[in-house]
């Protein structure tokens, strides 16, 4: 009789515990999916920036065509790149647009009228923050990737992963050249 | 990180404990000594204890924000502002966007309200944007959304309604057992029934005594966990907010811009100060011991600048033992291996995100506007631009406006 107990008591913790396990690991999965649509909704906002900020540097008197033409250029091909799913050559059409984009910053530091307009001033504001918030994403991306692997890599959640066929890792985003470059631009004339 | 939040809740359920054995333990004692019943008093104390805590999970933030004069903003107020605060939520993986308030005060401070991570708010005095660039404002903010995601604000008001309800109790307790000292001449053997243990007047005086002895050290007790579990989340903060915007020197350098301004937070009381990013009573006694609710910001300072390496919590830690030549670290060690390398970035350049207008032009506006609220002034906006500042003595109702001639109410 005691045993008897003693069994059910121990049959219904580990039920418990396999409950928990799975819902922890669901959820770890979701976050992940979560911040990967976080970093497109950046993405998307950037491209949406882009035509007005060329459009307030248009106006401006001999502002250097090629420079304007590479970034509209360049966003389209990212905003065609991202319906695709090759990631590398996402990736790669992104940073394209974030060099383009710094280039344009780089030359606009030659135009004190242009850096002293408000529409500008604004403008340039949203473009840092949000290269900013396409960072962070992809940070906080990670960071979930992260704590997904250790869910399913670590015992003993490890083997309720395998019973339920959770994919054992993930992963993680490389750093792109363009963040390791994210300093001030070297301006010189 | 979530392993970092698993094992500070587990020590602060711990801490928090502490102290509710404390509370426990004091009304019981009170019980005993007033009542001869120790039940009665634990259950007085707890009633006590459960409206107090109540009030100040659903309306502790309303109060505290309106303490300190805070005023929330839209994003088109305070753009920058807004877009910090945006960055450091998505790098902390917060699921909603924390509501921003503005406090008009020229002094330097930022503190973060909220029960849990969905009704969370981050406040900012004006004089922190006007003096701070973008990197700083946002290690400072990056600190604040670290106490939310961590719920250290949860904990702290618990905390303090503890704290709080303890020395309520210790105070009337002692005053009254000393009243009843001096006037009844011992206590608990007054009622005389069968309830108490034989020895009646032995007995009801030891009681007395230790019900006076705690009286008088609990508060004392419960202050000095308080101020440790404060402590001890400054520091996660300040390692969090280094991991989330991978650039601790942002905030080291705010913070030193803080230690140098000595303009005092005009709400801040000795209950609302745990929640500021700074000690608003830094420059008055308290500041470096045990009863302080903050670090030393030299120290604070230097950990963040000796971070070499790396951002993660690991770095923190070796800079938080270096600094303080001791073995044991603040950050456990599960977690601070879990997050393997994260790499610094670079400083953005620009200066002050608000700053106050410095031409003469807009300085001597600035003025005048002031001069102009002073007095009452009613201020209409004309569509040309041009603003119309009518004297509240006016008479009539219709006013043209001088730059273009159209005609307003007044």
């Amino acid at each position: 009789m005691l045993i008897g107990i003693i069994i059910a008591v121990i049959v219904i913790l580990i039920l418990l515990f396999l409950w928990g396990s799975y819902n922890g690991l669901v959820n770890a999965r979701n976050l992940v999916k979560n911040a990967w649509a976080q970093i497109d909704v950046q993405l998307k906002r950037r491209y949406d920036l882009i035509p007005n900020l060329v459009e307030t540097v248009k106006g401006y008197k001999n502002f250097e065509r090629e420079t304007l033409e590479a970034v509209t250029k360049a966003r389209t091909a990212a905003q065609t790149a991202s319906a695709s799913t090759d990631m590398a050559a996402r990736s790669a059409a992104e940073g394209e647009l974030t060099g383009a984009l710094s280039r344009l910053m780089v030359v606009v530091e030659k135009y004190p009228d242009l850096k002293a307009n408000q529409n500008f001033l604004a403008l340039q504001e949203e473009l840092t923050s949000t290269e900013n918030k396409i960072s962070f994403s992809r940070q906080a991306y990670n960071d979930q990737v992260l704590q997904y692997n250790n869910k399913t890599q670590q015992f003993p959640s490890t083997i309720v992963a395998g019973m339920f066929n959770f994919k054992k890792e993930q992963e993680f985003l490389q750093a792109t050249q363009a963040d390791v470059e994210r300093q001030a631009p070297k301006v010189s004339f | 990180m979530w392993e970092q939040i698993r094992a500070n809740r587990l020590r602060s359920i711990i801490l928090v404990v502490l102290m509710g054995a404390l509370l426990v333990l004091i009304g019981w004692f009170i019980g005993m000594v007033f009542a001869s019943n120790g039940i009665a008093g634990l259950v007085i104390a707890l009633i006590i204890w459960g409206i107090m805590t109540l009030v100040a999970y659903f309306q502790g933030d309303n109060i505290l924000l309106s303490i300190a004069g805070a005023k929330k903003i839209t994003p088109s107020d305070h753009q920058q502002l807004y877009d910090v605060v945006e960055e450091m939520k998505i790098a902390s993986g917060l699921e909603k966007m924390p509501d921003i308030y503005v406090i008009d005060d020229p002094s330097l401070n930022a503190f973060a309200t909220g029960r849990d991570p969905n009704h969370a708010a981050v406040s900012i005095t004006s004089g922190l944007l006007q003096k701070l660039n973008r990197d700083e404002l946002q290690g400072v903010i990056g600190h604040e959304i670290s106490h939310i995601k961590h719920r250290d604000v949860l904990l702290m008001s618990m905390c303090s309604v503890l704290l709080g309800t303890i020395v309520i109790l210790s105070f009337y307790a002692s005053r009254m057992m000393m009243f009843g000292a001096i006037f009844g001449g011992g206590g608990g053997g007054r009622r005389g029934n069968s309830r108490n243990n034989g020895g009646g007047g032995g007995g009801a005086i030891i009681i007395v005594v230790f019900a006076l002895l705690l009286a008088i050290l609990a508060p004392l007790f419960a202050q000095l966990i308080y101020f440790a579990i404060s402590r001890k989340r400054e520091y996660l903060a300040d390692a969090s907010s280094a991991l989330y915007t991978r650039y601790p020197e942002g905030l080291a350098s705010a913070l030193e811009k803080l230690e140098q301004s000595t303009t005092p937070v005009k709400n801040a009381t000795q209950a609302t100060a745990p929640m500021y990013i700074v000690n608003p009573f830094r420059n008055k006694l308290n500041v470096n011991n045990l009863t302080s609710t903050h670090p030393p910001l030299q120290e604070r300072i230097r950990i963040l600048r000796s971070m070499a390496g790396g951002a993660a919590y690991a770095n923190y830690d070796q800079a938080y033992r270096q600094v303080k030549d001791t073995q044991s670290g603040i950050i456990s060690d599960k977690t601070a291996a879990a997050a393997g390398a994260v790499g610094l970035r670079a400083p953005m350049t620009g200066g002050p995100v608000e700053p106050l207008a410095d031409d003469k032009v807009s300085r001597t506006r600035e003025v005048n506007d002031m001069m102009y609220r002073i007095n009452d002034y009613t201020v209409i906006n004309c569509e040309c631009g041009a603003k119309l500042k009518v004297p509240p003595s006016m008479q009539g109702t219709m006013i043209k406006c001088p730059r273009c001639g159209r005609a307003h109410q007044a």
